[in-house]
């Protein structure tokens, strides 16, 4: 809107005359050192970007067998959103609660491993990594054991009457919010080590010596000056918590199916390709919607 | 000056002097601080000065509540904050690293203290701070924009506005350039007379010690050697280590016979001296007698010598110009080297390497120190080896 228009004002300094133009050569050389990325992006992202896109305005009634047309047919788009509402409310739902949870145990991690570790640092970045060595469907199913009616979990909470004598975890959504907190930790945890880890703790001696309280250094100090690893770490986890469907797959049931359950099973069983495109199209721009309103306000942030 | 000066003091609540009991801080089996116990006087400008590693900055970590004691107490007038948190002291530090928070301007970083506080209307104060250190038009710039001494004038102004009744300073001139330091010494003093704040300054830079406080404590291995007016430090050391360590000095090894009169006879490799009874800190036994390089004045004969003065013979072996003065390396005849700084006043030529030359002074600037049997002479010439630490 306005924001572009707004050219900030040099800070005083003389005007002086502009610096000659440099020799056409390095003029070009940021271009060509952008080449590889740009024509990689535009072969794998853009292109099929453009197709999607496309398929998501075919005839709804063609099929595969009959082939589909172009018909731009717009109405694809509140036909999905009000056949699967429920599915994005639910991705949307799941994955924030997953982060609040990967928050209250990531941050405390961060901060131990990057500010308290000493030489036990390294050891335990590599505990923190060393889950992806497998493959994320086997962490899944390892899961599925763990969550199961007659296992050790299961059995203590019934103990202590936590759950019912007939209550479960697995196929529920208890278990499909544990399974995305867990298998995205990491992508939260990473990015905020390392901007924990390069907190000067003089500058929280500093706060102290200037009458600040722990709880006053954990706000005006340390999580302003985090806030670049909490933004980069909350996105990482974010994102593809919403898009997944592995965790609501194995660990739930039909009732807590996310919107990646439904794209793919309309690209894979169901073959409805305008459906399916249209869904992932609505599902990135739900998430890009999420993730502006998002950086906006934590833009703002170190002014509290 | 600016109006500060009657707001500051009238709102400080009477502090009374910092004293220090018997404060020792050790880390596992070395001890930083040993046993140390010091008063300073409400009001004055106080330098800890000593080399890295000698207990000065613990010293002032466990003042500001950064370290806990091992044990031992810190009195501020007749309250022992020595198990105060940080935040709790009416102590504030500039910080050797300046700790500004990079993440807010200027204004936010000097009103920091204040806002956590708890109080709202800070402009007045911070806009006086930023124009008692001459930073008017800088609140709004981030710390990063700034240069070292800018930087370092944000950090005593972050401290100034609390209006602690102890400010420490941790060699907080140390990252800047000669020309600056000497400027900001210059300010500092001139912002410590106007507040009159209790300035405990920390720093292993001797010159700088001087030129700022009333009071100087040399601290060496986790202990103080000497305190005192730096005046009467340089002129009359008490140990070794000072008389190295405040200044350079020329140390001979020599015996002292004891003497009932005003003077005391030594004899020092084969000949014989004597020192001003009230300038000597032993008089038997092993002692130093010391000579401050620039009160060794060289002469080309001994009848050039003036009466009363004493001297020993030797040879020029090195003349270095330093522009105000010629240092000059003297190898006796026993092989020690003295040292003798010559003003370069246009008086007198200056002397060639090889010369035959007398090194000459007056007894009255000499002075005897005990010595560690078995120590030989401490001379200028050695300067370069380590001395003092260990000792």
């Amino acid at each position: 809107m306005t924001a572009l228009a707004h050219v900030p004002t040099s800070t005083g300094q003389p005007a002086g005359p502009p610096p000659p133009p440099r020799h056409d050569r390095h003029r070009l050389l940021p271009y060509l050192l952008l080449l590889p990325g740009a024509a990689w992006l535009l072969l794998f992202f853009a292109v099929p970007l453009f197709q999607l896109a496309a398929a998501s305005l075919y005839d709804p009634t063609g099929s595969l067998s009959t082939g589909y047309a172009l018909t731009w047919a717009f109405g694809n788009y509140p036909d999905v959103l009000q056949a699967y509402w429920p599915q994005f409310a639910r991705s949307f739902g799941y994955a924030g609660i997953a982060l609040l949870l990967a928050l209250l145990m990531g941050y405390p991690l961060a901060y131990a491993i990057a500010q308290k570790a000493g030489r036990w640092k390294n050891l335990l970045l590599v505990c923190v990594v060393a889950p992806m060595f497998t493959s994320f469907l086997v962490r899944t199913l390892a899961w599925k054991t763990i969550l199961s009616d007659n296992g050790w979990l299961v059995g203590l909470l019934r103990d202590v009457h936590l759950l019912g004598p007939d209550g479960r975890l697995l196929a529920t959504p208890v278990a499909v919010v544990l399974g995305l907190t867990y298998n995205f930790l990491p992508f939260l945890v990473l990015p905020l080590y390392a901007s924990l880890e390069r907190l000067d703790y003089r500058l929280l001696e500093a706060a102290s010596d200037l009458y600040a309280s722990p709880v006053q250094i954990f706000r005006k100090v340390t999580l302003p000056l985090s806030m670049p690893g909490l933004i980069a770490g909350t996105l990482l986890f974010f994102i593809p918590a919403t898009g997944d469907y592995i965790n609501a797959e194995l660990l739930g049931t039909p009732n807590e199916y996310m919107i990646g359950n439904v794209i793919d099973s309309a690209f894979l069983v169901r073959l409805d390709y305008p459906q399916g495109a249209a869904l992932s199209f609505l599902l990135m721009a739900a998430i890009l919607a999420v993730v502006f309103g998002y950086l906006r306000r934590a833009g703002t942030e170190e002014v509290l | 000056m600016t109006g500060m000066s009657a707001k500051t003091t009238g709102r400080a609540a009477p502090a009374g002097d910092l004293r220090l009991v018997n404060l020792t801080k050790r880390f596992g089996i070395f001890t930083a601080v040993d046993d140390l116990s010091l008063t300073i006087p409400q009001g004055s400008f106080f330098a800890l000065l000593g080399a890295s590693g000698c207990g000065k900055t613990t010293t002032l970590r466990m003042i500001a509540g950064l370290e806990q004691p091992t044990s031992g107490q810190v009195l501020l007038g007749d309250r022992d904050i020595a198990r105060l948190r940080p935040y709790k002291r009416p102590v504030n530090t500039v910080f050797q690293s300046y700790a500004l928070f990079p993440h807010l301007n200027i204004f936010e970083n000097v009103a920091f203290g204040l806002r956590r506080r708890g109080i709202r209307s800070v402009d007045d104060e911070v806009l006086r701070m930023l124009a008692l250190v001459q930073l008017d038009d800088f609140g709004h710039r981030r710390p990063a924009q700034l240069s070292g001494g800018q930087q370092q004038r944000v950090a005593l102004a972050r401290a100034l506005i609390n209006q602690p009744q102890v400010l420490l300073l941790d060699e907080p001139l140390g990252a800047l350039d000669l020309k600056l330091r000497r400027q900001m010494q210059i300010e500092l003093k001139r912002i410590q007379t106007e507040v009159g704040i209790t300035f405990v300054h920390v720093t292993h830079d001797q010159e700088e010690a001087m030129t700022m406080a009333d009071t100087v404590a040399v601290m060496n291995a986790g202990r103080i050697e000497q305190l005192g007016a730096p005046a009467d430090m340089y002129e009359y050391p008490a140990t070794a280590f000072v008389a190295n360590f405040l200044g350079q000095s020329n140390l001979l090894a020599a015996e002292a016979a004891g003497g009932s009169g005003s003077e005391v006879p030594v004899t020092a490799h084969g000949a014989r001296f004597s020192v001003p009874a009230g300038r000597a800190r032993a008089d038997r036994g092993e002692v130093y007698l010391g000579v401050r390089p620039e009160k060794l004045h060289l002469a080309d004969s001994a009848d050039q010598v003036p009466a009363g003065h004493q001297h020993v013979t030797g040879v020029v072996s090195d003349a270095s110009y330093v522009g105000v003065s010629t240092q000059y390396l003297v190898r006796t005849g026993w092989g020690s080297e003295l040292s003798a700084f010559a003003a370069n006043s246009g008086l007198g030529g200056r002397l060639p390497v090889g010369a035959a030359v007398v090194a000459h002074w007056d007894p009255r600037h000499a002075f005897l120190l005990p010595r560690a049997p078995g120590q030989d002479d401490r001379t200028a010439g050695l300067l370069d080896e380590p001395v003092g630490a260990s000792s």
